[in-house]
């Protein structure tokens, strides 16, 4: 045993919740590229919110809001090739992937240019091209596929790394750990993103899990962690060098668990009851992920509120496009119910 | 009588055997502090306490399990599975342990569990909250498999699986929850709290399983149904001015099929309606067993009237649903079949 321990990598089980590295002080160029990304996903989020309030979307919608640095800062670390996979809180990884605002908004609303021609919905969409391996409605599903990917990788051994996302409340699914075992026994270039947003549905995390540093969640398979600021998007970038480059260099899978809020209720038909109204507001008001970008850019006088609201505008008319689209294009025919499956 | 919504009486089932037998327990995701998705369980955790409500982690294979083992020990757990959907993980433990436990050890335990889940689309739920999954379950032996259509049948129905001996599958059709739904999507649904089968005696009554009813006497077709379709093949069999005679299995596993037999006996013609896919679906069983049994009488083919072989699909949930157009044209082929 005691070999053994020595043998073990630096980051073993012992120093498994590790510190999470210093925020990078960011370039004038990636407080740019951030806010503008961070400021697409939150307008984006909140235009489907809307068309959800008049009856253009139906069913099952879940907004990203909040949480728009943690699949910002992550996207800025990822190579051509790097795969993706969520759940199904997805629009902000899809759009963060390169996705086009359109198909994702035209699937919303079930629409034949929607990326999935309207028949997968808010929670089901895909893309080869951008490396996005879905969105995933079955809480927990997405962990072990993405491990999957990462298996691939390394069989390839083309150098990338695949990116699992999920929730505090996925988890406690038990294929996460199955997962964990398997990546870390193998070696696997995958990292698990915990995005805790303190809530799963109506169930604080600390009403439903007996451990709520998930950083720790990787200690008994040997998987180092990593409890980072998501609410920063330097820190997100930070942890994603440190894990993108532990992954890529053979060392196996890395956790981070991203301290996250979601600001609007889980899915559009819930009032949020279960938090306080204080609780939001002073999430909003004191952490806002793009709040904090825009303060850093203006006092740094790299930016002036004249060249912000630009940068407003052009993601208004994006958004609006895509809205539009997905108002106007047709529903798919009836036939299109029988392509794309087996019989 | 007071009326009550389907999940007010599913609720009210719960909240009378709590408080009649202290081995009742609840639990499940966002069961305890938040009442459910659908609020079924509202209240209880505030009633009961901790103990007896509770919610678990997003882990269905583990809250199944964990339920099985208490209900080995004579405790009767009732959990909640917060979509049918999402009881694939759960599956193992129900078809390998649940259902075989009693078999296996000779009798010497038994697993008294109910596992409650909303069933079924008509709400928009794409395909991870619309499956009706009941065939997975009526595949195996061991496990008892109910599926209310109103509010009284569900209070009734509910007590009874909670009291039975062994694992129940409690199939609940959402689409129902807060009145029935004939599949005019474009029209206003009437709430429970006009309809007569919204009456719900307080306290304690059971409905038992095993016993189909006949909610319209006909003549010239039986449709075998239950769940939410029961008022979509009302709605067609009115609209088509066919004398139908409507068979609510409520439960499918023990099927009533002396009240099969009967009714297809005396009409000679039979159709068979679920929401879910037609393949290896609850309707192939029950049109082999029509045939097995009443071959001699059938006038035309036992027709079936099902989900198409599909996933769910987001958009074209009203091309996907079997509304009453699409059971309307098979009543009428089926009267004109030789
Ligand atoms: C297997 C499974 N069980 C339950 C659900 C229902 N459900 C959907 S989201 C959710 C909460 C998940 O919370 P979390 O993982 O924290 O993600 P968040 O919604 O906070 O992003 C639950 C219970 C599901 N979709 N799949
Ligand atoms: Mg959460």
């Amino acid at each position: 045993m005691a070999t053994r321990a020595k043998k073990s990598p630096a980051r073993s089980a012992q120093t498994s919740a590790v510190k999470a590295p210093k925020p990078i002080e960011f370039t004038k160029e990636q407080e740019l590229e951030a806010y503008r990304q961070m400021l697409l996903i939150r307008r984006f989020e909140e235009k489907a919110g809307q068309l959800y309030g008049m009856g253009f979307i139906g069913g099952f919608c879940h907004l990203y809001i909040g949480q728009e640095a943690v699949v910002t800062g992550m996207q800025m670390s990822l190579k051509e090739g790097d795969q993706n996979i969520t759940g199904y809180r997805d629009h902000g990884h899809m759009l963060a992937c390169g996705m086009s605002p359109r198909g994702v908004m035209a699937e919303l609303t079930g629409r034949r240019g929607g990326l999935s021609k309207g028949k997968g919905g808010s929670m089901h969409m895909f893309s080869k091209e951008k490396h996005f391996y879905g969105g995933h409605g079955i809480v927990g599903a997405q962990v072990s596929l993405g491990t999957g990917l990462a298996f691939a990788n390394r069989y390839r051994d083309n150098g990338n790394v695949s990116l699992a996302y999920f929730g505090d409340g996925a988890a406690n699914q038990g294929q996460v750990y199955e997962s964990f075992n398997m990546a870390s026994l193998w070696k696997l270039p995958v990292i698990y993103i915990i995005e805790n947003n303190r809530y799963a549905m109506g169930t604080s995390v600390s009403r439903a899990s007996a451990e709520t540093d998930f950083s720790k969640r990787g200690l008994s398979f040997n998987i180092p962690g990593i409890q980072v600021d998501g609410m920063d998007v330097r820190a997100v970038h930070a942890a994603a060098e440190e894990a993108t480059a532990w992954a890529r260099t053979g060392k196996g899978p890395m956790i981070l668990e991203m301290q996250t809020y979601r600001y609007r209720g889980h899915s559009m038909s819930d009032p949020a009851k279960y938090r306080s109204k204080d609780e939001v507001q002073k999430m909003r008001s004191d952490h806002d992920p793009i709040e904090q970008v825009k303060n850093r850019l203006i006092e740094k006088g790299w930016s002036t509120e004249d060249d912000l609201k630009k940068i407003d505008k052009d993601v208004r008319d994006i958004v609006a496009d895509a809205a539009d689209f997905a108002q106007s294009d047709p529903e798919p025919d009836a036939s299109e119910l029988y392509t794309d499956i087996l019989l | 009588m007071p009326r009550k919504t389907m999940i007010e009486s599913i609720r009210d089932a719960m909240d009378t055997m709590m408080e009649r037998d202290e081995n009742v327990v609840v639990f499940g995701e966002d069961v305890g502090f938040f009442g459910g998705v659908f609020r079924c369980t509202q209240g209880l955790q505030a009633k009961y306490g901790k103990t007896r409500c509770f919610d678990a982690p997003i882990n269905e294979a583990g809250i199944v399990g964990a339920a099985i083992g208490m209900a080995s020990y004579g405790l009767k757990p009732c959990v909640e599975i917060q979509f049918a959907d999402y009881v694939y993980p759960a599956y193992d433990q129900i078809v390998s342990e649940a259902a075989r436990l009693r078999y296996r050890s000779n009798g010497d335990f038994t697993c008294p569990m109910v596992v409650r889940m909303p069933v079924g689309g008509g709400i928009f739920g794409g395909q991870t909250h619309s499956q009706s999954p009941e065939a997975l379950f009526t595949h195996v032996s061991g496990l008892k498999v109910v599926v209310p259509s109103n509010p009284y049948d569900a209070k009734g129905l509910l007590i009874s699986a909670i009291e039975d001996p062994d694992p129940v599958i409690f199939l609940e059709p959402k689409r129902i929850y807060n009145g029935p739904f004939d599949g005019h999507h474009d029209r206003p649904v009437t709430p429970w709290s006009k309809h007569d089968l919204g009456e719900v005696p307080d306290g304690h009554y059971t409905v038992p399983l095993g016993k189909a009813i006949k909610r319209r006497e006909g003549s010239q077709l039986t449709i075998l149904t239950y769940g939410t379709m029961v008022y979509v093949a009302e709605a067609a069999a009115a609209e088509h001015n066919i004398d139908a005679e409507i068979i609510d299995l409520r439960t499918l596993l023990p099927l009533d099929l002396e009240t099969i037999i009967e009714s297809v006996s005396k009409t000679g013609r039979c159709i068979v309606v679920h929401e879910a896919t037609l393949t290896s679906g609850f309707g192939a069983e029950l049109a082999a067993l029509v045939q097995e049994h009443c071959f001699y009488k059938l006038e035309a083919p036992v027709a079936r009237v099902a989900g198409w072989d599909t996933p769910y699909p987001h958009a074209q949930e009203w091309d996907y649903f079997p509304g009453p157009s699409r059971v309307g044209r098979a009543l009428v082929e089926t009267l004109e079949g030789l």
